[in-house]
């Protein structure tokens, strides 16, 4: 029950529904927001007040002293130049979208390869799938401290076996060529489950006589799925791709955790240049940490609103 | 027949390339310090040792125990602030709700990272930094928007006429919700309460920025400072992650489908 509930979840109630409920009282209005409002006053004080306190800090500049004090001069934009000015701004731009968009092409190929593989439903499928989500229930941590040792460059398994197939061992985690890639392969490990489980979901709502009258009319496996599986999927294909993009911006923990950023910013993408500003050094620059904070906001909410968009054009 | 099993098979092998890093952490967590070199390095943990599990249970007791006090207030704070909510939004629909479910779907989408230092800011001059409640207040801006998401959608899915029905009999809105609704309600009660626990118990962005010098840390700092005091106890630092990975493994396998759910609706951690 709750499966069904929820698989449509993100779209948000319609506003003409109150039609449903002719026997509201005068005063419902009210009693409506009575129960609403612990949530809005939460809202307000717990994520309002800190977006504005980082906006705020953006635009001032700040010392260790007016930090504690709270007396910093207003500085316009300033701190925004200094970022966009930064040798590392470039870099690390290209790293949040290079991360980004590898990682979310993978994740998804691979999520949905499986999805169709597990739609098959053959002896031990759901149980095999069930076991698919544990990656993306470890905590990161778990997972970011697995990948570390996995890919240590002298004792780690990875490159032990690739000396099996006599390949040089790679410095993973320690070369400037290899970090970013190193946490997109863990990433994406991570990532799989998500596409896997939103994708299994999406197949199972087309109908099976779809998939009859094709076979009937003699289509192959391969045309099935490139006719039909790939052009109905396409709706939920499209929300997994968005909620992704979203999500996959703003990975900061397995990043920090296995390469903080390094070996000479080769993986430092937004999340983790904004936290290294911040809290990373002695002396730190909340104003150009919260500048480029401010910036990965942005591009979250570019693909997010284009997500709701998508969601409700969907639903409606 | 034949095709069923082999495609059985080609499910174990996919599963089990997908959960190598699992079995190797575990592997690694039962490894002689001695062997931790070794090349190549043991497959199977024959001659291991508990090494690891003593040091967990000598070192990290009470790290273990702040993450559960994090998680189970976490889970209190986004119940009792989403449940109402969810309740509003699905069937007493005011003007405005709308608006409020928009609210929350972009609130999903900030970055924690951002959130932090937001809230470091503010807690630093409040003096709640490294307090355990700062923690779960924090920790809870991850799941109360999903909660009201999820409530609302499990409860758009109640008749109206057990609303009515309540109302006629002259129980108040109050009453209808604690009496009718919330009982109703226990799958997506559970689905919520699960998902606030497990990011409370993974959360590491808030902790390490609002709790990096706190007395009472929870278990993924304590992860976090054994590698980075450059220790070379991998099998330490693996089973600690082995036990830090209990609570997933024990949702996963009693509340699968509400896990499955969770993540349909749209549900992704940081």
């Amino acid at each position: 029950m709750a499966h069904d509930v929820m698989t449509r979840v993100p779209a948000p109630a319609p506003a003409d529904a109150g039609a449903r409920s002719p026997r509201r009282r005068k005063g419902g209005h009210w009693t409506a927001w009575a129960f609403l409002a612990p949530v809005v006053v939460y809202l307000v004080a717990f994520y309002a007040y800190p977006l504005y306190r980082n906006l705020d800090l953006s635009l001032r500049h700040y010392t260790v002293r007016s930090f504690v004090q709270g007396d910093a001069p207003f500085s316009g934009l300033d701190n925004y130049r200094t970022v966009f000015a930064d040798p590392a701004f470039g870099p690390a731009l290209l790293h949040t979208l290079v991360f980004t968009f590898v990682s979310i092409a993978f994740q998804f190929a691979i999520g949905l390869a499986l999805a169709v593989f597990f739609a098959q439903n053959f002896r031990l499928s759901a149980t095999l799938r069930a076991l698919f989500l544990v990656p993306w229930l470890l905590p990161l941590i778990v997972s970011a401290s697995t990948w570390t040792w996995m890919l240590n460059s002298d004792s780690g398994i990875v490159n032990a076996a690739l000396e099996l197939i006599h390949v040089d061992p790679v410095n993973w985690l320690t070369s400037p060529d290899w970090a970013l890639t190193s946490v997109i392969i863990a990433n994406i490990w991570i990532g799989i489950p998500f596409n896997l489980v939103v994708l299994y979901s999406g197949l199972q709502a087309i109908p099976a006589d779809v998939y009859e009258a094709a076979a009937i009319d003699g289509a192959t496996g391969w045309q099935r799925f490139w006719r039909i599986t790939f052009p109905l999927l396409r709706p939920v294909s499209a929300i997994t791709l968005l909620l992704g993009l979203v999500y996959t911006l703003k990975v900061f923990d397995i990043i920090w955790i296995m390469t903080k950023g390094g070996p000479a910013d080769a993986s430092t993408t937004f999340a983790t240049w904004s936290y290294r500003l911040s809290f990373g050094n002695l002396l730190p620059e909340f104003g150009p940490g919260a500048a480029v904070g401010n910036l990965l906001i942005l591009m979250a909410l570019f693909f997010g609103l284009l997500y709701i968009r998508f969601q409700r054009r969907q639903s409606s | 027949m034949i095709k069923q099993h082999a495609k059985t098979a080609l499910g174990l092998f996919f599963t089990a390339v997908m959960l190598f890093p699992v079995y190797w952490m575990i592997n690694v967590s039962l490894t002689k310090d001695t062997d931790m070199r070794a090349d190549p390095p043991h497959l199977f943990p024959v001659d291991g040792t508990l090494e690891g599990y003593r040091a967990v249970i000598e070192q990290q007791m009470p790290y273990l125990g702040t993450s559960l006090i994090v998680g189970l207030g976490t889970v209190a704070l986004t119940l009792v602030l989403s449940a109402p909510a969810g309740f509003a939004c699905a069937k007493l629909r005011p003007k405005g709700g709308g608006a409020l479910s928009f609210v929350l779907l972009i609130a999903q989408m900030i970055p924690g990272i951002i959130m932090a230092m937001g809230f470091y800011a503010i807690y630093l001059r409040m003096g709640v930094l490294n307090t355990v409640p700062g923690l779960i207040l924090a920790d809870s801006t991850i799941a109360v928007p999903f909660g009201v998401l999820i409530f609302t959608a499990f409860m758009s899915g109640i008749p109206d006429e057990l609303i009515n029905a309540a109302l006629i009999d002259g129980a108040g809105r109050w009453r209808t919700f604690a009496s009718v609704i919330l009982p109703m309600s226990r799958n997506a009660i559970v689905t919520v309460s699960l998902f606030a626990f497990l990011w409370a118990w993974s959360d590491f962005v808030f902790a390490s920025t609002l709790d990096g010098g706190g007395d009472a840390q929870p278990i993924t700092l304590g992860i976090y400072q054994y590698i980075g005091n450059n220790n070379q106890q991998w099998n330490a630092i693996m089973a600690t992650a082995v036990v830090a990975s209990i609570p997933a493994t024990l949702l996963l396998i009693i509340a699968q489908r509400y896990v499955a759910a969770g993540v349909t609706a749209g549900a992704v951690k940081d």
